[in-house]
């Protein structure tokens, strides 16, 4: 960890007049990914500037009649959140398939969405790295890349976005709000993270001078038919190799409308909207899923440790819809058998 | 029964309160004044060497004290043999910042002190060091033809013993067989507690040395012959240790360099280990094995063949026992055993809790599964059907044998009659049922071990011993031993470990602490109580004057007649009689040779395992877990199902979950964090029953012990991997059986 100075921001404005001085300023707020990155070199800031005092803790309703999910309310407090758990479970459900309760509680909704990859190379100072050394190389591609991406890869990166919440929030078609020098603006989910092309040390597309300040969950109603389907190495505590956000409505057996989103698989939460399409006005079968399924990861491409997970990408497509359908969400394959 | 008649009773851990409460302290939470701090810096190269450091800015820092490094080192031994500890293997021991030369990715090559752990940590992140960079080999898929037999080298090695009988021939004569190849890779010990040495400097080169071992002594001796230092300049005291699964048998890097830092700095200095540097050091070697087996038209084995080929590294010739009970387990006139290592730039491995035998039993045990198919048997049947009387390698009879017992008993508590033999007949809603069941053998061992006792007049006694308690309850059932040898209620014993200044005991490995240590105590208490009968016997109208010691027993803090209670003498009473303020004995303890001549000493297990697994998505969990051990007579059996559940839960994630992955282009582990080096989390835990099938055995060791620490986890990995098999007809050879296996 190198030496940092450290200031505490009261007002959204100063913290963004503050980080606008340099990039290599960065925002703290729980801390539970950039602490660790620090720790590791791979962060190295000159300044921090400590956001939790902002007033952004809030989770309220919309005007558009959704909910506002403040950027400093924490992981915790938004999972249990009465009207979280009502009208949105499956964001619920996708926060709770994530870290552990000590890092839930420390972790904030804005913080979640700059979390950064896994990957193993990104993390070693002793291997090339795109991501982390800009031409540099990429280690993973040719090196041991199980956990790594199949879909919207590029010859520079295979990275994984490790976020849960974030796949929810994808297929919630959520959008996030940032204020920067020149006023707010609102981003779309899937214009938020960015595919990794030949710059993937950018994660998002957010300006330097930039804040996340909440991100606005829509109105529409996914919450009787959804699944967050999440699968790994363990139980708990461990990042997706696949995880699934399934959401339906329904019109007695026909999907009036669905949504799909995919993690472990992408640099980004894998929104695939032509797929969304094809489940518009089909029966809720198996037969839909699987083409639908067969869609997501059509133009899907496999590494040399992680060609399996195209298979298991469309067979937790399949299964997540059908968790959905029947109104019986999930996470684990596996009930567990202990209270 | 007196209530003090201790041995055999579930009593809680007598060290449980101070660690829930924080009081029990371990090696790197000693906060003595003065303390600098180091951080170690690794190699990011597998060979080569260094070029140049060049230190300047780091020195430049305010409140960096050193870098130490090959180029600054003093002159230390010369002799390979002053860097070997009592468990090293046979070759040249690594010495840290010897020599430019590069070995092994994550090589320690600097260490920084500094006045805090982040300025030592972050000075280290700024260090320049140049290497150069030479042409590594870390994959033993590469050494499959270049393997050789090790030599003793050692201690605890035994080569597989000569083939008997006509193996190669009733193999191919055999009605049914198979031949297959099992394999696992490298796994790290991962305790809780990372490494950490504080060293308190005393003085004029006097240490006081808090150190995370297995072996005090080990660590004591270890620095003396580096450093050239007394018994009485280098104490080493360890009380408490998170965990160490083999991993605290050697001494550590940062053991050495904390030592060397205090002694040049003359200073107090402490040195730990990140997560990271975890992975630096000794590891379960990635073994290759095949398993060759034939049968007779009765079920019978016909032959019996098993190879192992494991990594080492370049620089000794790490060993242990992986196909040696491949010849003892069954009944078996064919046999022939193999074992080979390959050099590989990696640092040397290390024994892993069960080494060789979690290993062995994995490969034997698949493939007498699969040869159960092949045959037509159920996989209990047939092990039944080639029980061993006998201990073929050695060809003596065994002390004490209950394995059959284990099979029955485990088998009926789990229910394996319910199980249909066809793979994917069994299901549970959406999920595959697949019933496994494997079994093993360990070592019950005894060393040379030193105990001593003291007795005061207000009655508390203290027994002291060198030995070490990695969690496995040693604290605790020592103390169970002194009460009940000298009938004293357990509140009354303080049982003191872990500082070299006590009598000595080996490291605690091998399972054998409870049988060595226990016995070195029992003797201990014995010789206190002939001094108490003297002593006794010289008090005013003493009751016992004419007492032999056979005729005493010592009993609710009474010394009495056996066969007339009433007449007895207050413990306590004697030692306020003496006039002295405490009575002391003590004792060491050494194997009984010519009793055990005539034996094979073993423990053995049977484990009857439920997995479910989901046929589309290949998530295995286990479910049902039912562990029958067979390990002579147990002294606490809350401490010794505690040994049991650890191990089962060990082999669930040997099966299922650890490997630390290399890769070959760089030639260093890729997964070297918590986060991505997997093991299980409670949610991947479900029903474990422990079964002791009790054996009373006056041959392996005075108090019949013979040790838990390990045996439990003796065919858990194959257990599970031919449930799976039964589960989705999917036959794993490769662990650990993550889900892309099942796809």
């Amino acid at each position: 960890m190198n030496s940092f100075t450290y200031t505490r921001a009261e007002a959204v404005e100063a913290a963004v007049r503050e980080k606008s001085a340099s990039d290599q300023v960065k925002f703290i707020a729980g801390g539970t990914n950039l602490l660790d990155l620090m720790k590791e070199n791979i962060e190295r800031p000159t300044r921090l500037i400590d956001i939790n005092h902002l007033p952004l803790t809030q989770i309220e309703a919309s005007p558009e009649g959704g909910l506002r999910l403040g950027a400093l309310a924490t992981n915790a407090d938004t999972a249990w959140h009465p009207e979280v758990e009502k009208r949105y479970p499956l964001l619920s459900q996708a926060i709770l398939a994530g870290a552990s309760p000590q890092l839930r509680n420390m972790a904030t909704n804005g913080g979640n969405l700059f979390q950064r990859t896994r990957c193993y190379y990104f993390y070693d100072l002793a291997t090339p790295c795109n991501k982390r050394e800009p031409g540099s190389g990429c280690s993973a591609i040719g090196g041991y890349n199980r956990i790594l991406g199949i879909l919207g890869t590029s010859e520079s990166c295979i990275a994984t976005h490790p976020s849960d919440m974030c796949v929810a929030l994808a297929a919630l078609a959520a959008t996030v709000r940032v204020t920067g020098q020149n006023g707010e603006r609102v981003v779309k989910f899937e214009d938020f993270h960015r595919l990794p092309g030949d710059t993937p040390q950018f994660d998002n597309t957010l300006q330097p001078d930039e804040i996340v300040t909440a991100i606005d969950l829509p109105a529409e109603d996914f919450s009787r038919n959804f699944s967050y389907l999440k699968l790994r190495d363990r139980t708990s505590y461990a990042f997706a190799l696949v995880s699934v956000a399934a959401a339906l409505q329904l019109d007695g057996n026909t999907i009036r409308e669905g949504r799909l989103a995919l993690g472990g698989v992408a640099h980004k939460p894998w929104r695939d909207q032509e797929a969304e399409n094809m489940l518009r006005g089909q029966p809720a079968t198996e037969d839909t899923f699987r083409r639908v399924a067969a869609k997501v990861v059509e133009n899907a491409r496999g590494y040399s440790h992680n060609t399996f997970k195209i298979e298991l990408a469309k067979r937790a497509i399949v299964r997540a819809l059908k968790q959905a359908t029947e109104g019986q969400p999930v996470t684990e394959a596996f009930q567990n058998s202990n209270p | 029964m007196s209530q003090t008649n201790y041995i055999g009773k579930a009593l809680n851990r007598v060290d449980g309160p101070a660690k829930v409460a924080g009081t029990a302290k371990y090696a790197a939470e000693f906060n003595v004044p003065g303390l600098a701090y180091g951080y170690i810096v690794n190699s990011p190269i597998a060979k080569g060497k260094i070029t140049r450091i060049d230190a300047a800015e780091v020195l430049a820092l305010p409140g960096v004290h050193r870098v130490f490094s090959h180029e600054n080192v003093p002159m230390l031994a010369i002799l390979d043999r002053s860097y070997k500890d009592d468990v090293a293997p046979g070759g040249s021991p690594f010495r840290p910042l010897h020599d430019a030369e590069i070995k092994f990715s994550l090589q320690p090559v600097a260490l920084v002190v500094a006045d805090t752990i982040e300025l030592a940590r972050y000075a280290a992140s700024i260090l320049k060091i140049e290497y150069e960079a030479a042409p590594h080999e870390t994959d033993i898929e590469t050494k499959r033809t270049k393997g050789f037999e090790p030599g003793r080298g050692k201690t605890g090695f035994t080569p597989p013993p000569p083939p008997r009988g006509n193996p190669d021939r009733e193999l191919k004569n055999a009605v049914h067989s198979i031949d297959q190849e099992y394999v696992h890779g490298t796994q790290h010990h991962n305790p809780m507690e990372m490494f950490g040495t504080t060293v308190e400097y005393l003085g004029e080169g006097k240490l006081n040395v808090y150190d995370k071992t297995q072996g005090a002594l080990n660590s004591q001796q270890y620095i003396r012959k580096v450093f050239g230092l007394s018994k009485e300049e280098a104490r080493v005291i360890s009380k408490y240790t998170g965990g160490g699964f083999g991993s605290g048998l050697r001494p550590q890097h940062q053991l050495f360099m904390a030592v060397l830092a205090a002694l040049e700095l003359k200073q107090s200095v402490r040195v730990t280990m990140t997560r990271q540097q975890m992975f630096s050091f000794g590891h379960r070697p990635h073994t290759l094995q095949t398993v060759k087996l034939g049968t007779n038209a009765d079920g019978t084995l016909a032959a019996v063949q098993h190879h192992a080929l494991h990594e080492t590294s370049q620089f000794e010739d790490y060993t242990e026992n992986v196909v040696n009970w491949s010849g003892m387990l069954y009944q078996c006139a064919n046999v022939k055993l193999g074992y080979q290592l390959a050099k590989l730039d990696v640092y040397t491995p290390q024994d892993m809790r069960a080494p060789g035998a979690a290993t062995g039993s994995f490969a034997l045990e698949v493939a007498m599964d699969e040869m159960a198919y092949a045959a037509g048997l159920d996989p209990l049947d047939f092990r039944i059907r080639n029980y061993a009387d006998r201990d073929q390698n050695l060809d003596k009879p065994f002390s004490s044998k209950k394995l059959r017992e284990c099979y029955h008993e485990g088998a009926a508590k789990f229910g394996w009659e319910k199980r249909n033999p066809a793979p994917r007949s069994m299901r549970q809603g959406n999920m595959l049922v697949g019933y496994g069941m494997a079994g093993g053998v360990w070592d019950a061992s005894q060393q040379k071990a030193g105990a001593k006792v003291s007795l005061s007049a207000d009655g508390m006694l203290t027994v002291q011993s060198a030995t070490n308690d990695i969690g496995t309850g040693t604290y605790t059932i020592m103390t169970q031993v002194a009460a009940e040898y000298l009938g004293l209620p357990v509140e009354a014993v303080d049982f003191q470990l872990g500082d070299t200044e006590f009598p000595a005991a080996p490291v605690q490995g091998g399972s054998w602490t409870a049988a060595s240590i226990g016995t070195a105590v029992k003797n201990a208490c014995e010789a206190l109580g002939e001094k108490l009968l003297k002593q006794a016997q010289k008090m005013k109208g003493s009751p016992l004057e004419d007492a032999k010691f056979e005729d005493v027993e010592f009993v609710n803090g009474q010394l009495r007649l056996r066969l007339d209670p009433g007449q007895a003498v207050v413990i306590r009473d004697i030692v306020q009689a003496s006039g002295e303020t405490k009575m002391e004995a003590d004792a060491t303890a050494a194997p009984n040779l010519l009793k055990q001549q005539g034996y094979s000493l073993h423990a053995h297990n049977a484990v009857f395992v439920e997995v479910q697994v989901d046929e589309d998505l290949g998530t295995i969990h286990v479910t049902r877990v039912v562990n029958a051990v067979a390990a002579g007579r147990i002294i606490n059996p809350n401490t010794a199902r505690s040994q049991v559940l650890g191990s089962v839960v060990w082999g669930i994630s040997m099966a299922l979950m650890e490997e630390t992955v290399m890769d070959h282009q760089f030639g260093r582990y890729m997964n070297h964090n918590y986060a991505e080096y997997h093991i299980p989390v409670n949610a991947d835990i479900h029903d474990i029953d422990v079964l002791f099938v009790e054996e009373e055995d006056d041959i392996v060791n005075p108090l019949g012990v013979k040790g838990i620490g390990e045996v439990g986890l003796l065919g858990v990995a194959a257990a599970i991997t031919n449930a799976v098999y039964h589960a989705t007809g999917r036959r794993v050879r490769e662990l650990p059986i993550m889900l892309d296996k099942l796809l």
